[in-house]
């Protein structure tokens, strides 16, 4: 009764007012009601019951009891009815498959209606119910829905392909609708076009290496056609896709972006940013001297500040990629600084990110004006904007040299307004400042000293700490000041530990009488009572080194420091290069490749800008024709340093061995001490640079993380290079008879360092013995004699197991091959990396040092098949935070082919298991020191890569387990 | 692509929820909520990776919108959309609050159903959506097939925001300039920034499917014109306030989408089939010989540490026969502040403790005047070391001209096909100069 009346009501007010009280209804026993209702013979009643049922689907009610019902609804010829049933079938098709057959004739007979709007929304509500069964009974009405005469309908079945792709690609390629969607592309209807480009590109995503798209001069020009004639979402997905077309040359490249910018003047910001990707992409390929080239710059720059006056949202998205474009290419913007002010009322996350590109486009020129805008935004209330703010002031000292007094005074005055978090950052950047231009602002560290006491965060600790270690010799109570941080030394975080160890070292080494004590208590508490592995062996480097020779412990501690760069937060080049590619998506607004946050393959391509035309061009930016997936090979040599694990490891799995290490003859320690003596120079170089590393990254230690692994190889390269080499230049390797890989010979040590002598060589296992494999060159003048050679101390107590055979004179030009058998009982010492060895070669002229790493499978042992059982049980044992996982990419190979081709490595499968397509293949190795380490390789047929489980109690040796792996698999 | 669309209230109660794409599960809807309405604090940017799935969102009044993707989308095109959304559902329904979505929700649905197709934005544009989503649901039926094959040829056609067979007995458009300009002064008057952003937007009503074409003093095209200048001279003071300026050096601007944009691009013309009714034609930027319509002088002085002098002086900087309208300047106080007493020499002046600032009204005032307020502020004495910010004195006012200078020159209209020309249509032109973010540091 009561609907009744409301419903007269209904008539009286129209029935747009009423539709709320659907949302109402809570009472026990709705859904009976509604079911009563639905089965009404009333339409106007029926439709009521069905709105309901959509309103509580909308909140969150199950309301699927009743799909019986709703669906018998579905046939009518009321419009706004059958959109609502259908609305409810999208739903709850997928949880009552077999009840959603029951809508199929309902839905083929629509197909076939007289009106075109009926024809679409069959076809399109149908695409978007994922049961089997109902696909297939789509195929035919979807067929003619493509060729529709009405092109609302072939729009709509344009995007429904894409959608039956989504449920059953192979349905799709099988039906022929690819071909039908290509030949869409080619309609005289505009939308018609721009719906089937949205599709194919949505469909060509998974399958990367097709050419669904088949872009060519042609049907690029059939595009920028329809570019002008479509909707603006059109237009949008039409730039898309053109963006992810290379042109032939520098002359398409310049056709298409005349064709282009003529979008840069939309009122829809994406249609603008798009074109904005497609020009920076295609730019690329312009000859940088060519007239048009200049123009399109200065074309570039209007509509992307314009960008800023749309909503704040819009807004954001802009700036994220400004940020970008502005890294890219920073003449575009460089005029534009004022556009970039702060408004009052921004809101925070647009003050963030203008900031952060006021400060990429700080120059001389208008230097004065940033300064005196950031000084205002340092007085806001929002403390990420102003600690931002007060960072900025610093980089513009270090960025703008003439500025930098002004910045000093400026950051002073913030200093003075006591305000924790301000003065806090404030101490931060002066010590980049510092870093920068060295004895020039001293007398400002009076001041900062005295706001010793209020900082309590790490890192302006850190930075504090380091000033007064860095002018220790300035500063009269230098030491009381250390000390008084040395008390709570353990509560400390890492990274003020270490500071302030180094910092009491170089107070030790710049006033050695009064602090010897100090320096004493820091070695103590950072070698014997701290957990930290980093703080342990930094400490134990600079004890080693004070106590051997303070000289040069001088040298290496006190060095002058590299420079610190002016521009910080930079993208990495290659990651950059794959942004701008995506300028507009997710990708530019997180700053992230779309890898790292889309799930599957979609999106998973890496995206490259095109190379310049033009031979001469292309040496000017090297990095472009790079391929973008050598990234993450770079920096795999740093092992998480767990020497203690490892230790135990060692006292564990080689007792022998270690037992026998302090047994060994005077004279071969001898050698061991004179091989560290000397490659020491190498090692503290390296060490000194990574503190120094260590500083010059915490300019932006927010930052930090992304800065390290770049900094960090740089720094480490120099005296391990030849043997990352080896490791990292696999291409092309030769295949041993046994079947065992080998690494090609490079060279470790050049002629230039050894007095003439070259050395280059390789590692090998042959039937059981490892074998160095070694080529001794002469290029120098005069005859060598006398060959011998010795290792250092190294993680696998590897030794030669003979003298070093050079049987006759070795004379000028000659060279010749040796095979030194080496054995696995030598002492035994953790490296770093773990697999890095070095050797001493001696001849009649000199003693020579160097390093070279070992590929860890020419220590996997013959007899490394673990019984099933045991395998089960290990696997088990060991706990799953000992578990690593890799990705191996791109290896054609299959199950099968990899099992033969890793037997061969003594890598044995022991099971091989087949779930879902999925190959998982159980493998075991053991190691000459009797560590068992076991696999889980998993082989999804017809994708390139594979994924990696490496479980084993020494965790360390994962990492080249995986390397190994991707070695013999590759090659 | 776009995986999926939810509305919810300032609760975080769904009022609608769409689900385009099978990815995005029923959880998201949660995620968000828990995430980003409930978010003990305020969320910082508009877009929110949670577990891999990627929300936008917009906020209109007390309501979110949100748009839900596991896919590397066009971002830019996502909230171009939402804001597009929002369009269409003040267009259909008016303001967008929790009452009137509830009241609309099976018409928010069909709209959902048909400007979003499998997370693709398809014809958003309201008048070729009103022609066949109505919100009686039952125009459907009665169509002939002439009319269907109309709306769906203007649904996918290139003129998707006109139908054929418009007919006024009057043919009449309104050409309306509105202005927003922009300032950021130092407190010794030196301008940090300053930026027109205008818009022209047209009321059209007329027959058929006229072809337009609109000119305005843009520097470029009389430039290229050669002494065009002497021609304008006439038209010189026409435009009040303004210097006489006769052309205007525009940074940028954007077309609606009727604009031919690679003709505007070769020649610099504005030509367009305009849409029927009410719609932006263009946006633009300028940002040379700006006219700032007032002038603020601050001057803020601390007497000890418990009382403030504020005198602040206001010039208006425009032809004395013009008015400027709705004036207001706000100069924010301290948050200490315990009685504030204020003298203007005009209009009304009064303390807000709520918004912590004095606002002073003023109704009308001519061009080439000054007034002055003083005020004087008492403080309560606290511990707090951080100085008071001194937010930047904001003013607001409107004006009857263009502070950029913008004058239309022409609008001419041809349609070929009916027998009017472009001496018949009524023309209607407004300049309408208003404050955007004006604001002087004291």
């Amino acid at each position: 009764m009561e609907w009744a009346s409301q419903l007269c009501e209904n008539r009286h007010i129209g029935s747009k007012m009423t539709d709320s009280k659907y949302f109402t209804t809570t009472k026990k026993g709705e859904i009976f009601e509604l079911k009563a209702e639905l089965n009404s013979d009333k339409k106007e009643k029926k439709k009521e019951a069905v709105k309901k049922v959509i309103a509580s689907m909308t909140v969150g009610k199950d309301v699927s009891a009743l799909f019986p019902d709703v669906v018998n609804c579905m046939q009518t010829d009321n419009l706004e009815l059958k959109k609502l049933v259908y609305l409810y079938l999208m739903n709850y098709a997928k949880s009552q498959p077999d009840m959603a057959i029951m809508a199929v004739n309902t839905f083929v007979k629509d197909c076939e209606d007289p009106n075109p709007l009926i024809r679409a929304l069959a076809v399109r509500t149908m695409g978007c119910i994922r049961v089997d069964k109902i696909t297939e009974y789509l195929c035919e009405p979807l067929r003619k829905c493509l060729k529709d005469e009405d092109p609302y309908v072939r729009k709509t079945a344009a995007v429904c392909v894409a959608k039956l792709h989504d449920i059953n690609a192979q349905l799709v390629e099988d039906q022929g609708f690819l071909d039908t969607l290509k030949d869409l592309i080619s309609d005289s209807n505009p939308m018609v076009v721009a719906n089937a480009v949205a599709a194919l590109s949505e469909i060509a995503e998974s399958h990367p290496n097709s050419n669904l798209l088949d872009l060519n001069p042609q049907s690029i020009n059939k595009l920028l056609t329809a570019l002008n004639e479509c909707t603006e979402w059109g237009q949008i997905f039409i730039l898309d896709c053109l963006a992810n077309y290379t042109p032939r040359d520098d002359r398409e490249s310049q056709s298409i972006c005349e064709r282009v910018t003529p979008r840069l003047s939309h009122a829809n910001s994406a249609v603008v940013l798009s074109a904005v990707k497609v020009l920076m992409k295609f730019m690329e390929m312009l000859p940088k001297d060519l007239d048009y080239y200049g123009t399109l710059l200065k074309k570039l720059a209007p509509p992307l500040v314009t960008l800023l006056s749309a909503e704040p949202e819009l807004q954001y998205v802009a700036l994220r990629n400004i940020n970008l474009i502005v890294q890219k290419r920073p003449e575009i913007l460089k005029h534009e600084m004022k556009v970039f002010f702060v408004k009052y009322n921004d809101p925070i996350y647009v003050k963030l990110e203008k900031l952060d590109i006021m400060i990429r486009l700080a120059s001389q020129a208008n230097i004065a004006q940033v300064l005196a805008e950031l000084k205002e935004y340092a007085t806001e209330v929002d403390v990420d904007f102003v600690r931002k703010a007060v960072r900025a002031i610093g980089r513009c000292a270090i960025k703008v040299e003439q500025s930098a007094e002004r910045c000093v005074s400026t950051l002073l005055d913030l200093i003075q307004t006591k305000v924790n978090y301000v003065v806090q950052e404030a101490i931060v950047v002066i010590k980049d400042i510092f870093r920068k231009y060295p004895n020039k602002y001293e007398s400002v560290i009076a001041t900062l000293c005295e706001n010793l006491d209020s900082l309590d965060e790490p890192e302006a600790r850190a930075a504090m700490i380091w000033i007064v270690g860095e002018y220790a010799e300035r500063i009269d109570n230098a030491d009381e000041l250390l000390e008084s941080f040395l008390e709570g030394f353990h509560d400390e975080s890492t990274q003020v530990q270490l500071q302030l160890l180094t910092a009491i070292v170089k107070l030790f080494l710049k006033k050695p009488t009064e602090t010897q004590e100090l320096v004493q208590q820091v070695l103590s508490l950072a070698t014997q009572d701290s957990d930290n592995p980093d703080l342990r062996d930094r400490g134990y480097i600079y004890w080693r080194l004070l106590s051997t020779d303070p000289v040069a412990a001088k040298e290496v501690v006190l060095a002058e420091k590299p420079l610190i760069s002016e521009e910080t937060d930079l993208i990495e080049p290659t990651l950059l290069e794959e942004l701008i590619c995506h300028i507009g998506t997710l990708a530019s607004v997180y700053h992230k490749p779309p890898s790292a946050f889309v799930e599957g393959s979609r999106g998973v391509q890496h995206r490259r800008l095109p190379a310049r035309a033009g031979s001469g061009e292309s040496s000017e930016s090297p990095d472009v024709g790079q391929p973008v997936g050598a990234v993450p090979d770079t920096p795999p040599a740093v092992i998480p340093s767990q020497g203690d694990l490892l230790g135990d490891l060692l006292n564990l799995d080689l007792a022998p061995p270690t037992s026998s290490a302090p047994t060994v003859t005077p004279s071969m320690q001898m050698g061991a001490m004179d091989l560290l003596g000397g490659g020491l120079d190498s090692l503290m170089g390296d060490e000194s640079e990574t503190l120094g590393g260590d500083i010059a990254g915490s300019p932006a230690m927010g930052a930090g993380l992304a800065s390290a692994p770049v900094v960090m190889p740089a720094s480490l390269g120099a005296p391990v290079s030849s043997g990352l080499d080896d490791l990292f230049d696999l291409g092309g390797g030769v295949g041993m008879p046994t079947g065992a890989f080998v690494v090609p010979k490079t060279i470790w040590l050049p002629a230039m360092k050894a007095k003439g002598l070259e050395i280059s060589g390789t590692f090998a296992r042959r039937a059981g013995v490892i074998q160095m494999e070694l080529s001794l060159t002469n290029k120098a003048m005069s005859v060598m004699t006398d060959f011998a050679i010795q290792f250092n101390r190294n993680s696998f107590g590897l030794a030669p197991a003979g003298p070093l055979q050079v049987l006759t004179p070795l004379s000028p030009n000659q060279t010749t091959e040796i095979s030194l058998p080496l054995s696995n009982v030598g002492p035994v010492m953790k490296m770093e990396p773990l697999n890095n060895l070095q050797v001493a070669v001696k001849n009649n002229i000199d003693v020579f040092y160097f390093s070279c790493q070992y590929p860890i499978s020419i220590l996997f042992v013959e007899e490394g098949k673990m019984e099933r059982q045991v395998f089960l049980a290990t696997w088990k044992d060991i706990p799953n935070d000992n578990e690593t996982q890799y990705q191996i990419k791109d290896c054609h190979l299959n199950s099968d082919a990899a099992t033969t081709r890793l037997q061969s490595s003594n890598i044995f499968t022991i099971a091989k298991r087949t779930v879902e397509g999925q190959d998982m293949l159980y493998q075991s190795i053991k190691l000459t020191n009797g560590i068992w380490v076991l696999v889980e390789l998993r082989v999804q047929t017809g994708s390139p890569n594979y994924m990696l489980s490496v479980k084993c109690r020494a965790p360390e040796v994962a990492q080249l387990v995986y390397q190994c792996y991707e070695m013999v698999l590759k090659n | 692509m776009i995986g999926g669309l939810f509305i919810y209230n300032h609760k975080g109660e769904v009022l609608i929820s769409r689900v385009y794409r099978d990815d995005i599960g029923r959880n998201a809807v949660d995620a968000f909520r828990v995430n980003v309405i409930h978010a003990r604090q305020q969320v910082r940017s508009p877009v929110t990776n949670i577990a891999r799935t990627s929300f936008f969102h917009v906020k209109r009044a007390n309501i979110w919108l949100a748009a839900v993707t596991k896919q590397n989308v066009n971002a830019a095109m996502v909230f171009e959309f939402l804001y597009k959304m929002c369009d269409v559902m003040t267009a259909y329904f008016g303001k967008i609050s929790e009452e009137n979505i509830k009241n609309n929700f099976v018409l928010i649905y069909e709209l959902l159903d048909e400007i979003l197709d499998f997370g693709y934005p398809q014809n958003s544009e309201t008048g070729a959506l009103k022609t066949f989503i109505t919100q009686q649901g039952i125009k459907g039926q009665h169509q002939t097939k002439e009319e269907q094959s109309q709306i769906t040829s203007q649904v996918t056609g290139q003129i998707g925001w006109r139908r054929e067979g418009i007919k006024y007995r009057r043919n009449e458009l309104f050409l309306d300039v509105l202005e927003s300009v922009n300032l950021l002064m130092s407190p010794q008057g030196q301008v940090l920034s300053a930026h027109v952003s205008g818009r022209v937007v047209m009321k059209s009503y007329l027959s058929g499917m006229p072809e337009c074409k609109f000119g305005m003093n843009d520097k470029i095209v009389i430039d290229k014109q050669g002494k065009g200048g002497t021609t304008d001279e006439a038209g010189k003071s026409e435009l009040g306030g303004s210097s006489g300026k006769q052309s205007i050096a525009i940074d940028d601007c954007t077309f609606h989408q009727c604009v031919r944009l690679s003709k505007f691009d070769s020649e610099r013309s504005i030509s367009f089939i305009p849409p029927d009714g009410e719609y932006e034609l263009m946006r633009y930027r300028t940002t040379k010989d700006i006219i700032l319509p007032f002038r603020v002088i601050p001057l803020v002085r601390e007497v000890g540490r418990t009382k403030l002098e504020v005198k602040v002086v206001i010039k208006s900087n425009f032809k004395p026969s013009l008015l400027a309208q709705k004036i207001e300047v706000r100069i924010p106080t301290p948050l200490n502040t315990s009685g504030v007493q204020v003298i203007c020499m005009k209009g009304k002046a009064k303390y807000k403790a709520s918004e912590n600032a004095i606002v002073w009204k003023i109704k009308r005032m001519a061009g080439m005047k000054e007034s002055q307020i003083s005020a004087e502020i008492e403080l309560l004495p606290t511990n707090d070391k951080k100085k008071w910010a001194r937010p930047p004195i904001s003013m607001n006012f409107e004006v009857p001209f263009a502070p950029s200078g913008l004058k239309v020159r022409y609008l001419k209209v041809f349609e070929s096909k009916l027998n009017y020309s472009d001496h018949d249509v009524i023309k209607w032109v407004r300049y309408i100069g208003r404050s955007g973010i004006y604001e002087t540091r004291c």
